[in-house]
């Protein structure tokens, strides 16, 4: 499976590192082409487009990556049980994360608590 | 204020569907969807029943009907909230989060949604423990012991589906029967790894962080049982997403928008179409041939009828 979304993919954990340490405010949405992760994704192109989030960069990575572990395997995400995982890192750290659909005011709402215009 | 021919509320197949009709027919369409354009059909793995087509994703027939209706020229807005509107004058207004707009008809193509149970330990546990998606889900849930919550076909199909991946599958369901086809609910029966709770309902989910257990109703004689699971799959149908309409259009008792054989409301100038009016049977088919239907009932509003269809 690939992820046919128009946001750019994270491929592997060195990728990510990389991404999450020369970046304040980064969001990571790890799923399929499932129903609940389409919606996460939809939201976050939108975002990536506008004005009011141009500070945040907004990638996605397919779960079922081995190097995905990076993302399955984090402490905050060990309860989880519901795809995607979605992480919010803020200098290069785990902020938030969320399991399941998110929706548009859910993901904005995490936006503006956790990261810095 | 951005003014339109018509305003469609919903970008489900019904609504995609009135768009390209409308659109085709030189009207100016603007498309306003709350969440992500495609309506319920993204919530679809495959889609084998639309005719003309081969199995397909559901978001893959979703993509090419909101390119099909791009293309004709429609303004599409995904993950719009309405603030506010009113229909009530020949200028119908919408007012949202990204801006203002007008129209001199509308068409409600709000479609449905997954309905939930509505316990407040509902919402804390989504994602924990809670999913409304087997496909998506089942497998965090491998050798685990889960209840599905439901007695209709996609309960039982659901439900005979987790056995894949979970130890113990317990159907809760209120009724003392169930909604199901027959060769569903022998599936079912005949799965050792599924037992029944009749005439039962979940009055909490129970745990921590995690989802551990459920805390169950017998109807019957009243007695309440906590059982021990870590997942719970709810699949207790749909329900129209009228309510934001309530007030101004007419409704069943079911909450369904009542329209006559054009698709016209009681309010003149406002249609519905798709799963959200009232009708029998909801599929992707019903859904495009009523937004058919509502395109050319708005254009006979808007214009008269067709002389050649007279
Ligand atoms: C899991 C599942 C599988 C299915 N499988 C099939 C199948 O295989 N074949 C088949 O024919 N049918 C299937 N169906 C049924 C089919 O998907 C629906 O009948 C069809 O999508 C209805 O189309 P609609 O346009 O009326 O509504 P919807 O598809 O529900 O679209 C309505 C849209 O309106 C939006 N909306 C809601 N409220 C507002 C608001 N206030 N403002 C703006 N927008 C709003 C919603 O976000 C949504 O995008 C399935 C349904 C489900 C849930």
């Amino acid at each position: 499976m690939t992820l046919d979304t128009n946001l750019n993919h994270v491929k592997t954990e060195a990728e990510l590192k990389d991404l999450i340490n020369n970046n304040e405010s980064v969001m990571v949405c790890c799923g399929r082409m499932g129903p609940m992760c389409l919606p996460v994704y939809d939201v976050m192109e939108q975002l990536e487009g506008s004005d009011e989030y141009g500070h945040v960069v907004f990638r996605d990575m397919l779960f079922d990556n081995p190097e995905a572990a990076a993302i399955r395997d984090l402490p905050e995400c060990s309860s989880f049980r519901g795809l995607p995982f979605t992480v919010y890192y803020r200098n290069g750290k785990v902020v938030k994360a969320t399991s399941s659909i998110q929706n548009k005011d859910q993901v904005t709402g995490i936006l503006d608590e956790v990261f810095e215009k | 204020m951005k003014k339109y021919d018509v305003i469609i509320l919903g970008a489900g197949p019904a609504g995609l569907t009135a768009g390209i009709y409308l659109s085709r027919a030189r009207q100016s369409v603007l498309i306003l969807d709350k969440g992500t354009v495609g309506g319920q059909v993204i919530l679809t793995h495959a889609v084998a029943n639309y005719p003309g087509l081969p199995e397909l994703s559901g978001y893959k027939l979703a993509s090419e009907m909101k390119k099909q209706a791009a293309d004709f020229g429609c303004d599409i807005l995904g993950n719009t909230s309405i603030k506010d509107f009113n229909f009530k004058g020949e200028e119908k207004v919408v007012i949202t989060d990204s801006g203002e707009y007008s129209s001199r008809a509308v068409i409600l193509a709000v479609g449905g949604q997954p309905r939930k149970l509505g316990l407040e330990s509902e919402e804390k546990f989504q994602g924990r423990g809670i999913s409304y998606c087997a496909t998506c889900d089942g497998d965090f849930f491998t050798d685990q012991d889960i209840v599905v919550v439901g007695g209709g076909n996609s309960a039982l199909e659901e439900a005979v589906s987790l056995t894949t991946y979970a130890r113990s599958v317990t159907i809760i369901h209120q009724f003392d029967h169930f909604q199901g086809y027959p060769h569903a609910i022998k599936a079912a029966g005949d799965n050792p790894k599924i037992r029944f709770m009749m005439e039962s309902e979940i009055l909490e989910f129970t745990g921590d962080t995690d989802l551990t257990g459920v805390r169950i109703l017998n109807k019957r004689d009243g007695s309440e049982q906590q059982l021990a699971v870590t997942g719970a799959f709810i699949f207790i149908g749909y329900q129209p997403g009228s309510k934001l309409f309530e007030n101004c259009v007419r409704l069943n008792q079911r909450g369904e928008i009542l329209v006559d054989e054009m698709m016209a409301t009681d309010v003149p100038g406002v249609f519905a179409a798709g799963d959200v009016r009232q009708k029998k049977f909801r599929q992707i088919t019903t859904a495009v041939s009523d937004g058919t239907t509502a395109a050319l009932g708005v254009m006979d509003y808007l214009v008269g009828p067709d002389p050649d269809k007279e």
